[in-house]
């Protein structure tokens, strides 16, 4: 039976998009996590850790996210493990992150001069010290706007997961579809609540840039 | 781990591989050149247009940049129709993925003409250029090659995203792999094949684009 | 017994040879001043002194370690080896106290109440001592250049290199600096400088080293060879200098 798209449908899309909102979280912390690692791995003056982080990075960089998305969803069921779509889903955005934002990260780090790093050097800090207490801090500041637009990225990406079945925004507006058969009202109501949040965050980002530019 | 890997099963379908990496292609060759012009135009308007030109870039590229490829493409493919503008998945893909070119590269292009320092400008006025060749030879050079790496990397991206347009049945390689997945059953070969064909192009890409970069904005010693 | 020592000391950047043949000793208490053209190779053998830069041949011996050894613990040598450079290169982010304070924390484990007396202690002696919560952006040069230099002290060094520290300074905050250098010569303290100030390389150094194209050229008491060059090069490099 097809009835009309109402408001109730707008809680539906709404309710959806919590699923939207802990996916990005969930991928973009375990993706963090790993990025800070690849980051670390791609500066340290050590040849064969940085050839690992190079090649990390290039593979998921020089990949599709449904590509990858797809890999995890069956590759799972390969090793014997049946996994759900939030997960097949979750690790495929923290690999997806982790490469994006290791690389937005060593930016970061690399962005701050050379001669911080000696200076330290020369009152004895160690590498990692010199890491800790001169370099990351410094590098947080540049790093935090490109990160938050990296978010924005990943919560577009997100409505790939749709792909594989898990109900988020995107599937949620195709779910209705289906009952409704209301296309357009359905879509613009899904573009339109992605465009909030992103559009939010897109601001925060460009008023952080704005004022660590002033700051310095 | 007991799983038969068979990627040998996918050999039979080379020539559907071979098709779905030539539309793919095809399809990213003709959104650079449409995004490409889309970006241009839209980057002037918004920063040398009158007011409304201006606001409806805006509102255009903020827009497209903060919703997912994907709702665009179903507002086109499955929206659009009731307003009685019909699109083939193929037509619904090339459009869905120019207009979304055309507005990230347009704020690669805008950033790329606002990173000409106004020095330069003013010193191509105080030797007697009008505003055209000011643009011509002392803005063009440099906002390009600025703009090469972001924009070019922006082509490998869309490379990479126009897979999306698989789920509207949009015919290019990742809808290839769906039709050999159909058939082998052979799911996790598949996509990973296909990943990895991906992975080639981009290298492809990649390489293409450095040897355009060298041969073209890096100064070699006069012989 | 000298303090550092140097023997045939070489260092090149891939083809070129930045050091060649350096051999110098520095006693304790000795002022040490390095001139010469920039591209001389005079930053590089300061540089190579606290093993910021690796050398290719030779022995570098500072304080008992020896800095070209496989092996050397070069934290625990430069915790006795003091560096300022030409850009002050202080930490951006930490105030002045912490900017001081954070090596001693950090590198030695000193006690906080007992870092913070020591900072008091070099932030005075730099003349600086209203200045110790402000962040480096809100100083000036020849400040910062001070603080700098009272970081470097504040970890007890043994002996300190000052890489070029007053060219960056405006003309007018150059003597300020030095004469915190003047009150650390008076204090017995082993420097080695790279400078540019004549001046101030006779009336303070003992010693002037002229480096010309990797080697060390001429050397001697300070205000014999600045007065009378014993080679040309010398002679055209302050002829140069001076006019």
């Amino acid at each position: 039976m097809i009835r009309e798209f109402g408001s109730e449908d707008i809680l539906f899309l709404l309710l959806a998009t919590r699923w939207t909102i802990l996916l990005t979280l969930a991928s973009a912390l375990i993706g963090g996590t790993i990025a800070l690692v690849v980051a670390v791995l791609r500066i340290v003056p050590l040849r064969p850790a940085n050839w690992l982080a190079i090649g990390y990075i290039n593979l998921v960089q020089g990949t599709p996210v449904l590509g990858q998305l797809f890999i995890f969803f069956f590759g799972f069921s390969v090793f014997g493990w049946s996994v759900g779509a939030w997960t097949a889903a979750v690790t495929a955005f923290s690999i997806y992150a982790s490469a994006y934002l290791a690389e937005i990260w060593r930016g970061g780090l690399q962005s701050v001069p050379k001669t911080q790093w000696e200076s330290s050097a020369a009152l004895g800090l160690t590498y990692l010290q010199r890491l800790r207490y001169i370099i990351v801090p410094q590098a947080v500041r540049i790093n935090i706007p490109p990160t938050v637009g990296f978010i924005v990225q990943l919560i577009k990406n997100t409505s790939l997961a749709s792909v594989i079945g898990f109900v988020e925004l995107s599937r949620a507006g195709q779910m209705l579809n289906n009952a409704t058969f209301a296309p357009m009202s359905i879509y613009l109501t899904v573009a339109a609540i992605y465009f909030v949040i992103c559009y939010s965050l897109s601001n925060v980002s460009q008023r952080l840039e704005r004022r660590i530019h002033v700051a310095r | 781990m007991n799983y038969d890997f068979r990627f040998s099963s996918l050999l039979a379908y080379r020539d559907e591989l071979v098709e779905g990496v030539l539309l793919t292609l095809q399809l990213s060759a003709a959104t650079i050149v449409i995004g490409l012009v889309i970006g241009v135009v839209v980057a002037a308007m918004r920063t040398g247009a009158p007011g409304p030109f201006k606001a409806i870039a805006t509102v255009y590229v903020e827009t497209i940049r903060n919703t997912p490829l994907l709702v665009q493409l179903f507002i086109i493919f499955f929206g659009l129709p009731s307003l009685g503008l019909r699109f083939t998945a193929n037509e619904a893909a090339l459009l869905g993925l120019s207009v979304n070119l055309g507005a990230y590269s347009a704020e690669i292009i805008r950033a790329g003409i606002e990173s000409v320092r106004k020095s330069q400008i003013e010193a191509g006025h105080a030797l007697g250029m009008n505003g055209y060749q000011v643009f011509r030879y002392v803005i063009l050079f440099q906002a390009l090659k600025s703009i090469y790496p972001a924009l070019t990397s922006q082509f490998i991206l869309l490379m990479l995203m126009s897979s999306i347009v698989s789920t509207i049945g949009a015919n290019e390689l990742f809808h290839q792999a769906s039709f050999i997945d159909s058939r082998t059953f052979r799911s996790f070969e598949v996509y990973s094949a296909i990943t990895l064909i991906y992975l080639c192009l981009t290298l492809v890409f990649r390489s293409v684009f450095l040897g355009i970069y060298w041969s073209v904005f890096v100064r070699r010693p006069a012989r | 017994m000298s303090l550092v020592n140097l023997e045939a000391v070489h260092k090149r950047f891939g083809e070129f040879e930045v050091l060649s043949n350096i051999n110098l000793s520095v006693s304790e208490g000795e002022i040490v001043a390095i001139i010469g053209r920039s591209g001389s190779g005079k930053s590089t053998l300061l540089r190579c002194i606290n093993g910021l830069e690796p050398v290719q041949q030779g022995r570098i011996t500072v304080d008992g370690t020896e800095v070209t050894a496989a092996n050397a613990d070069l934290n625990n040598l430069r915790q006795r080896v003091g560096m300022v450079f030409q850009s002050y290169n202080l930490f951006p982010h930490l105030s002045v106290e912490r900017n001081v304070t954070l090596a001693l924390k950090v590198v030695r484990k000193t006690p906080y109440a007992e870092a913070r007396d020591i900072a008091h202690e070099v932030i005075t002696k730099v003349g600086l001592a209203d200045k110790f919560g402000a962040y480096p952006d809100e100083l000036s040069g020849g400040q910062q250049q001070r603080v700098a230099i009272a970081r470097s002290l504040a970890m007890g060094p043994k002996v300190m290199l000052f890489d070029e520290i007053t060219s960056a300074l405006d003309p007018e905050l150059v003597g300020e600096v030095l004469r915190v250098l003047e009150a650390l010569a008076a204090d017995g303290m082993t420097m080695l400088l790279v400078t540019h100030e004549m001046k101030f390389a006779k009336t303070v150094g003992n010693r002037t080293v002229f480096m010309h194209e990797g080697r060390i050229h001429e050397e001697g008491d300070s205000r014999e060879t600045l007065e009378h060059p014993r080679t040309p090069e010398l002679t055209g490099f302050l002829d140069a200098v001076l006019h």
